[in-house]
C-alpha cells in the first residue's frame, strides 16, 4: 500500500468535516438520482416552488383585489381567462398561483414545526427512560389517539384567525406519530456498542444525544418531514375549506370553500372546484414521493424498487 | 489439473464416497461485478468419516456449505460436480432435490440463537421437516422430536418450550436434533460452537462425535479454530480465498503444516504449556483477501512470510506433500518432509515424535 | 521479586454488584465479593464463562456500573461516581469492546471517531496531531490516508485499531479490554494482541483482559485470575496456574482444550444462574472432584457443601478458592 494517495495532506479539522459533507452528499444525490419516481417528485417541486416565488411577476400583485377584478363573475375557461375567473371575476389562474405561497408556506412551517416537537420529546424520551420517559410518553399517547381535525378546529376557532394559528394548530396535533418512531428509533440506536463507549470516553447526554443519536435518528426525521408537509397541506386545506383559515389570503382551500358557497357544484361549474383540488393533491403526491425515494436512498434496507 | 488422486489410507471403501465434490465453482454476480467465492474444490467424505474445514472470513467455506445442497441464492452460479452417494446434486430435478434435502444431508447452520423461529415451539420446529418430507402423520413426528431431543440430550419434555427459553448451547443441540430429523447419511455442521463457552464447546463437540459413530454418519465440521477440527476429525482441508490450500490427515496438517497459511492458522491458537508463545503472539500481517479484489499469482503471496519472487506471478496448484496429504505451495517439493523452522518456528515449538 | 511490589494502579475492593430480579424474582448476585489489583505495566487476564460476571465486572472497575457494595480505587484514591470527578478519570482508563463494528459509529469518519474522546474532554492541543498520531501508535500507517473512512470501508482487524486509537488518544494509563479478538479472524488476532504487548512495553501500559479463550491469557497475560459464579476461584502468575491449576474448575477448563493431554473433564449441565447460588462452595455442584468422591476421601465433602470461602486477595500470590486444594497441599498427594 502505497502512500502517494494522500486524502487529506493539511487540512484542518474543519475541512476535514467539510470535505466529508460534500462527499456525503454527492453520494446521496448519486443515489437519488437513480430513483425515478424521487426525480419526477423533486421536478415538480421544483417547478411550483419556481411558479411561488415568481408569484408577483408571473400574473401581478393586483390580480387578487376583488374591486378591480378583470372579467365577469364565473367565466368559463377563455383564450383572456385560461381557467376562468370566480365569482368577483378574478382570473382562477392567477388566483391559484397566488395560493401557491400561502399552501406551500404553512405546510412547510407547520411540518417544520411538528417535526420539530417529535424530534424533541422523541429523542429525550428516548434517551433518558425512566420516570421522565413514561410521563412524555403518556402525554404522546394522549395526543395520538385525540382526533386530529377536531383539536385543529377547537384551536383555530378559539385564535385569531390567521395563517399563524393555522400553523401553529397543524403543528401541535400533529407531532405524536414523529414522536413515537423517533423514541423507538432512539432506543434501537442507544443499545449497539458506540453508545457504551462513548460513555467510556466521558460522554455526557448532551454528547450521545446530539453527536449519536440524532445523526442516526436524522434519515428517518428527514423521510418523515416530506410526508408530514404531504400532511400539513392538506390539513390547511381542510381548515380553510372549513372557513377558518385566514380570511385575508387566498389559498387553494379558501378557494375551494368559496367555490362550494358560490354554488360551483351544482352549477356545474368544473374550472372553479378542480384546479385548486388536483393542485393539493399534486403537491402532496410530489412531496410523498419525494420522501419515500429519501427513505429508500437512506435505509437501503427497504428495497424501493426503482 | 489435480494430478495425484487422495488415497484414504486407515479403510479400504468399497463403493463410492458417501460425497464426492469434483472441480467445484460457485460464482456469485454475473459479467463485471462477478465474484469468486469457490474457484476450483475437490473433496472427499466416506460414510463414518469427519472431514473439517478450516479457513477464515472470505475463503468461501460457507459458500461451499450452501453449495452442497444447492442453497445458494439465484444470483450465484455453479459449476463442477457434487456427488451426494453417486446423484450429481447440481443437476438434480428441483422434486429430487426437495427430497435430498434434509433427507440425503442436512446442515446445522451457524448462528443457532437465530436460525430457530422466536414463535414455535421447538418440538414444533423439530418435526417441520419430518412432516414436510412426508415421513410420519403429526402424532409420529412430535413423538420422533421427543427422541431427538432425548438423543442430543435433552428432556423430551423441553419440546414445548420456545427457543427464548433455552441457553445458547441447548438451542445449539436444538439444531442438531433437527438436522437429524429425516436420518440423513451426511451432516454439514458450519462453524456449530463459535458462539458457545469453552465447555458447552466441549460438550457439543462430544455429542457430535457420538452421533456421528453411533449411526455411521459422514460429517463435514466447518470452522476457523484449527485446534478443534484436528481434535474431533478425521481429515483437515485448508481453503484460503476459494480454494483448498493444504489437505491431509487432521493430525499431521495441524502439526506439521505444509503451507504458510495452514502454519499461521495453526499459530494463531497457542498452546498452553509452550513457552515459546508467552508473550509472543503469532499472526498475519494484512487481512484476509477481498474475493472481489484476489492478488496476481500465488493469492497468499501479499501476506506470505515465506514468499518467492515467483509467488507474485504463478498460482500455485495442490501437489502431493506426503501420503495422502497435499499442499499448495511452490516450497513444498513432492514426497519430501517438511523443513523445521520453515515458517518461522511454529514447527519446531509443537514437533510430536 | 522479593522486594513489596509496586501499589496497584486499579483496585477492587470487597466488591460486590447485584441487579434486582424483574418481577419479584430473586436478586442476580452477578460479582459476589472479589478483591482485584492491577500493578502499573501489568497485563491481568480474567477468565471464566458466560454469567460468571466478568463483564460486570470489568464495568464497574470503568465506573459504568455503580457497585451495591465495596469500593474501587484507582492510584489509592477511591472512584467518585459525581459528574467531573468520573469524567477526569475516563481520561486515565479506557474501555476497548469486543465487536469492532458495532463500536464505532457508523455515519462517523475514522477521524471523528477518534477525536470524539478529544473533543468530550475539551483538548486545547493540536487535535489533528493527536488523532495522527493515536493512529499510527495502533498500526495505522500512514494515518492521513485512513481519516476520511468511513467503518465500513475497513476491515474487522482495522476496525479493532481504529478503536483502539480512539483509546490511546486519552493518553490513559490503563486499559479494559472485553474479548478484544473474539470477533476477528484468526490470522489477525496475533497482530492485535502484538499491538497490546507493544503498548505495554512503548508506553507502560496496564491492561485488564477479559475473555473466555485462555490460549489468549497465555500468550499476553501476566497474570490469571479465573471467575465463577461471581467470585475469583484461583488467581496468580499466568506460567502457574496455566499449567498447574489447582482448582477443580481451572483443571476442567484445561482439560478439555483440544490439545489437552488425559481425559477432558466435561463438566455436565450449564453455566450456573447468578440468582440462585448454591450455598457453601458455589462450585460444589458441578465440581468433578467432589462427585468422583475424592472430596470425601479427603474429608472436606461437608465443607464444599456447607461452607463457604473467604474472597481471595488481590494480590499477585497464587491463590486458590477451594477446600479439596487446601486440604490436599498440605498433606501431599500421593502418586
Amino acid at each position: 500500500m502505497t502512500a502517494t494517495t494522500d486524502s487529506a495532506p493539511a487540512l484542518s479539522p474543519r475541512a476535514l468535516t467539510w470535505t466529508r459533507r460534500r462527499q456525503a452528499a454527492a453520494r446521496f444525490w448519486q443515489q437519488y438520482r437513480a430513483h425515478r419516481a424521487g426525480l419526477a417528485g423533486l421536478t415538480v417541486l421544483a417547478l411550483i416552488a419556481l411558479v411561488a416565488l415568481a408569484a408577483p411577476v408571473l400574473v401581478g400583485k393586483d390580480s387578487q383585489s376583488v374591486t378591480e377584478a378583470p372579467g365577469g363573475p364565473l367565466e368559463a375557461p377563455s383564450a383572456t381567462f385560461p381557467l376562468g375567473t370566480d365569482q368577483f371575476g378574478r382570473s382562477l389562474l392567477a388566483l391559484l398561483v397566488w395560493g401557491t405561497r400561502v399552501s406551500l408556506t404553512v405546510g412547510l412551517l407547520a411540518a417544520f414545526l411538528s417535526v420539530a416537537i417529535g424530534t424533541l420529546v422523541g429523542i429525550t424520551a428516548g434517551h433518558f427512560k425512566g420516570w421522565y420517559g413514561n410521563v412524555v410518553m403518556r402525554i404522546t399517547d394522549w395526543f395520538l389517539v385525540m382526533p386530529t381535525l377536531v383539536l385543529a378546529i377547537a384551536l383555530a376557532t378559539v385564535l385569531s384567525r390567521s395563517l399563524w394559528t393555522t400553523v401553529l394548530a397543524i403543528g401541535v396535533t400533529t407531532w405524536p406519530t414523529t414522536a413515537r418512531l423517533v423514541r423507538a428509533q432512539t432506543l434501537s440506536v442507544e443499545s449497539r456498542p458506540y453508545i457504551e463507549r462513548s460513555r467510556a470516553l466521558g460522554g455526557g447526554h448532551r454528547h450521545i444525544m446530539s453527536r449519536h443519536v440524532l445523526p442516526n435518528v436524522m434519515p428517518l426525521v428527514l423521510a418523515q418531514t416530506t410526508l408530514v408537509i404531504s400532511t400539513a397541506i392538506l390539513t390547511e386545506a381542510t381548515l380553510a375549506f372549513l372557513g377558518l383559515g385566514d380570511p385575508t389570503v387566498v389559498s387553494w382551500g379558501g378557494l375551494l370553500q368559496d367555490a362550494r358557497e358560490a354554488g360551483a357544484v351544482s352549477s356545474g361549474n368544473w374550472w372553479y372546484l378542480a384546479p385548486p383540488g388536483l393542485a393539493i393533491a399534486v403537491v402532496a403526491l410530489a412531496f410523498t414521493l419525494c420522501g419515500r425515494t429519501i427513505e429508500s436512498v437512506l435505509n437501503p434496507k427497504l428495497g424501493v424498487s426503482r | 489439473m489435480t494430478a495425484v488422486k487422495t488415497e484414504s489410507v486407515e479403510r479400504p471403501e468399497a463403493g463410492p464416497p458417501l460425497l464426492d465434490v469434483r472441480n467445484l465453482h460457485v460464482t456469485y454476480g454475473s459479467g463485471a461485478s462477478a465474484v469468486p467465492a469457490v474457484r476450483g474444490v475437490d473433496l472427499r467424505v466416506e460414510a463414518g468419516r469427519k472431514l473439517g474445514i478450516a479457513g477464515e472470513s472470505g475463503c468461501g467455506k460457507s459458500t461451499l456449505a450452501l453449495a452442497l445442497l444447492r442453497l445458494l441464492p439465484a444470483s450465484a452460479t455453479l459449476s463442477g460436480q457434487i456427488l451426494l452417494d453417486g446423484e450429481d446434486v447440481l443437476t438434480m430435478k428441483w422434486g429430487r432435490l426437495r427430497a435430498v434435502r434434509w433427507a440425503g444431508a442436512s446442515i446445522v447452520f451457524q448462528g443457532a440463537m437465530h436460525s430457530l423461529n422466536a414463535v414455535h415451539r421447538i418440538g414444533d420446529q423439530i418435526a417441520e421437516p419430518i412432516l414436510l418430507h412426508g415421513r410420519a402423520g403429526p402424532a409420529a413426528a412430535r413423538t420422533r422430536a421427543g427422541e431427538l431431543l432425548e438423543q442430543v440430550g435433552l428432556p423430551a419434555a423441553r419440546a414445548d418450550s420456545y427457543p427464548h427459553e433455552l441457553s445458547g448451547g441447548q438451542r445449539q443441540r436444538v439444531m442438531i436434533a433437527m438436522a437429524l430429523a429425516c436420518d440423513p447419511r451426511l451432516i454439514i455442521a458450519d462453524e456449530p460452537t463459535t458462539a458457545l463457552d469453552v465447555m458447552i464447546q466441549a460438550q457439543i463437540l462430544r455429542l457430535i462425535e457420538k452421533l456421528v459413530a453411533d449411526q455411521d454418519l459422514g460429517l463435514i465440521m466447518i470452522s476457523h479454530d484449527l485446534a478443534v477440527l484436528s481434535d474431533t476429525c478425521d481429515r483437515l482441508a485448508v481453503m484460503y480465498a476459494g480454494r483448498v490450500v493444504e489437505e491431509g490427515p487432521a493430525e499431521q496438517v495441524y502439526e506439521s503444516a505444509r503451507h504458510p497459511y495452514s502454519s499461521a492458522l495453526s499459530a494463531a491458537f497457542p498452546r498452553i504449556g509452550d513457552l515459546s508463545s508467552r508473550h509472543a503472539p503469532r499472526g498475519l500481517p494484512g487481512d484476509p483477501p477481498d474475493p472481489s479484489a484476489l492478488p496476481s499469482g500465488c493469492t497468499f503471496h501479499p501476506r506470505c512470510p515465506a514468499a518467492l519472487d515467483i509467488c507474485a506471478t504463478e498460482d500455485q496448484e495442490l501437489r502431493v506433500a506426503g501420503p495422502s496429504r497435499r499442499a499448495a505451495c511452490v516450497l513444498v517439493e513432492p514426497g519430501t518432509a517438511a523443513a523445521p523452522g520453515l515458517f518461522g518456528g511454529a514447527d519446531e515449538a509443537r514437533s510430536t515424535s | 521479586m522479593t522486594t513489596t511490589p509496586p501499589a496497584p494502579l486499579l483496585s477492587a475492593q470487597s466488591l460486590e454488584v447485584a441487579f434486582p430480579g424483574r418481577r419479584g424474582a430473586a436478586t442476580a448476585r452477578a460479582v459476589d465479593g472479589v478483591d482485584l489489583d492491577i500493578r502499573p505495566g501489568e497485563i491481568v487476564a480474567l477468565v471464566g464463562e458466560s454469567g460468571c460476571g466478568k463483564t460486570t465486572l470489568a464495568r464497574s472497575l470503568l465506573g459504568l456500573v455503580p457497585p451495591t457494595a465495596g469500593r474501587v480505587t484507582f492510584g489509592g484514591e477511591p472512584l467518585d461516581y459525581a459528574g467531573r470527578a468520573l469524567k477526569a478519570y475516563r481520561k486515565r482508563v479506557q474501555l476497548v469492546l469486543q465487536d469492532p463494528s458495532g463500536s464505532l459509529n457508523p455515519r462517523h469518519t475514522v477521524y471523528d471517531a477518534v477525536a470524539e474522546g478529544l473533543r468530550i474532554h475539551g483538548y486545547a492541543g493540536d487535535e489533528r496531531a493527536a488523532v495522527a498520531e493515536a493512529l499510527s501508535r495502533a498500526g495505522l500507517r500512514p494515518p492521513e490516508r485512513f481519516f476520511l473512512r468511513h467503518p465500513h470501508e475497513l476491515s474487522g482487524g482495522q476496525r479493532q485499531r481504529v478503536v483502539i486509537a480512539g483509546a490511546l488518544v486519552l493518553e490513559p494509563e490503563l486499559i479494559v479490554a472485553d474479548e478484544p479478538v473474539a470477533s476477528l479472524d484468526a490470522s489477525v488476532r496475533g497482530e492485535i494482541l502484538a499491538l497490546l504487548l507493544r503498548l505495554r512495553d512503548e508506553l507502560g501500559l496496564s491492561a485488564l483482559v477479559v475473555t473466555h479463550d485462555l490460549g489468549l491469557a497465555w500468550n499476553i497475560a501476566d497474570r490469571v485470575a479465573v471467575m465463577y459464579l461471581g467470585r475469583i476461584v484461583e488467581t496468580g502468575d499466568v506460567e502457574q496456574i496455566l499449567t498447574a491449576p489447582r482448582h477443580p474448575y481451572t483443571q476442567a477448563l484445561l482439560s478439555v482444550l483440544p490439545e489437552a493431554d488425559g481425559d477432558p473433564v466435561i463438566l455436565t449441565g450449564e453455566p450456573p444462574d447468578p440468582s440462585k447460588v448454591p450455598s457453601g462452595c458455589r462450585f460444589h455442584a458441578r465440581c468433578q472432584v467432589l462427585a468422583s468422591g475424592e472430596a470425601e476421601r479427603a474429608g472436606v465433602a461437608d465443607a464444599c457443601r456447607g461452607q463457604d470461602l473467604p474472597v481471595l486477595d488481590g494480590g499477585g500470590a497464587a491463590q486458590v478458592a477451594c477446600h479439596w486444594a487446601a486440604a490436599t497441599t498440605q498433606a501431599p498427594a500421593a502418586g
